[in-house]
């Protein structure tokens, strides 16, 4: 397996979504080539990130107009 | 009966409810009136519905409007959710459905793309790996660089902000399966039923979207104020 190929199968790897002789290639190549091993792990620091990403919440007025309508209706 | 339900933060905080046991707990308690449980509701789901509602309507206001009917639907609706999807799932086509009745009502709207983005291109410049008359075709020109670790707070806010600009300006519906899939830890499975996609496409999407996000801090990294690491 070249480089070029690798980038482009590193989401199906990491999804499982790899056919066995595909994965063996892929692991084969991966423990051959540095710069492979970078942008996977690169990829996953990505995925990582976007993890930890704080969230923003529905606004506060939004918020409890719904409270509200739930009270109401369980009134 | 006083049961305890353990109910799973993924990442982003968004309220894992695959388990059937926890979804009709949940909607048990909803039907009950427990504000407390509807509250967990709208703080875990709402941040991610808007954004999904954003994908089909023309303007934040809408998206909005949208996640807010829906919850009221939510609300006069839970008897009739039974448990043959997750809860959230059911939330989610309600959703759906909402968002593409605006949609359909405003005339200012964006046809949603079918197969507009081009899902085949390489998503590493062709120009980073050695072509057929080098020695290596095929293989990186020169190593990605490596990566310095966010050593101070600044540079682990500028980290967040580059991955927040790169993702805002990707093509829709690559921003929605990353944002469900890598955000808000949604399950492939859930994210194709929600988005209305095929597994394949979803992956295609997310490896175009993930490697996008990741080539722009690959920039970022590479400015010399950064102090960037070496090329190989």
């Amino acid at each position: 397996m070249n480089c070029d190929e690798f980038v482009e199968l590193v989401t199906a790897y990491l999804e499982g979504a790899l056919d066995e002789a595909t994965q063996q290639r892929f692991a084969a190549h991966l423990s051959e080539c540095d710069g492979c091993e970078r942008y996977l792990d690169q990829i996953r620091q990505t995925v990582q990130t976007l993890a930890t990403l704080p969230p923003h919440s529905l606004g506060g007025q939004a918020r409890d107009r719904l409270l509200e309508a739930f009270r109401e209706f369980h009134r | 009966m006083a049961v305890e339900v353990v109910v799973e933060a993924a990442p982003g905080g968004a309220i894992q409810t695959d388990a059937p046991l926890i979804d009709a707990e949940l909607a048990g308690r909803l039907r009950g009136g427990d504000e407390k449980a509807f509250a967990e509701l709208l703080d875990g789901w709402s941040q991610a519905m808007l954004r999904v509602a954003r994908g089909y309507v023309s303007s934040d206001q809408t998206a909005e409007d949208v996640v807010q009917e829906t919850w009221l639907a939510v609300i006069r609706g839970i008897d009739r959710f039974e448990g043959r999807s997750s809860l959230r799932t059911w939330v989610y086509r309600i959703l759906v459905n909402i968002a593409k009745a605006h949609r359909a009502r405003d005339s200012r709207t964006v046809p949603w793309p079918a197969l507009a983005e081009d899902d085949t291109a390489p998503t590493v410049d062709r120009g980073r790996f050695q072509s057929a008359d080098e020695p290596y075709p095929g293989h990186w020109r020169r190593f990605p660089m490596v990566w310095p670790s966010p050593e101070t707070d600044v540079v682990a806010h500028e980290v967040r902000d580059t991955i927040e600009a790169a993702v805002a300006e990707l093509p829709q519906r690559q921003r929605l399966v990353l944002t469900l899939r890598d955000m808000h830890g949604y399950s492939a499975v859930e994210v194709c039923e929600i988005l209305e996609v095929s597994p394949q496409n979803q992956r295609v999407l997310l490896h175009r979207a993930r490697a996008a996000v990741r080539a722009r801090l690959e920039e970022y990294f590479g400015r010399p104020s950064t102090g960037g690491g070496e090329a190989r």
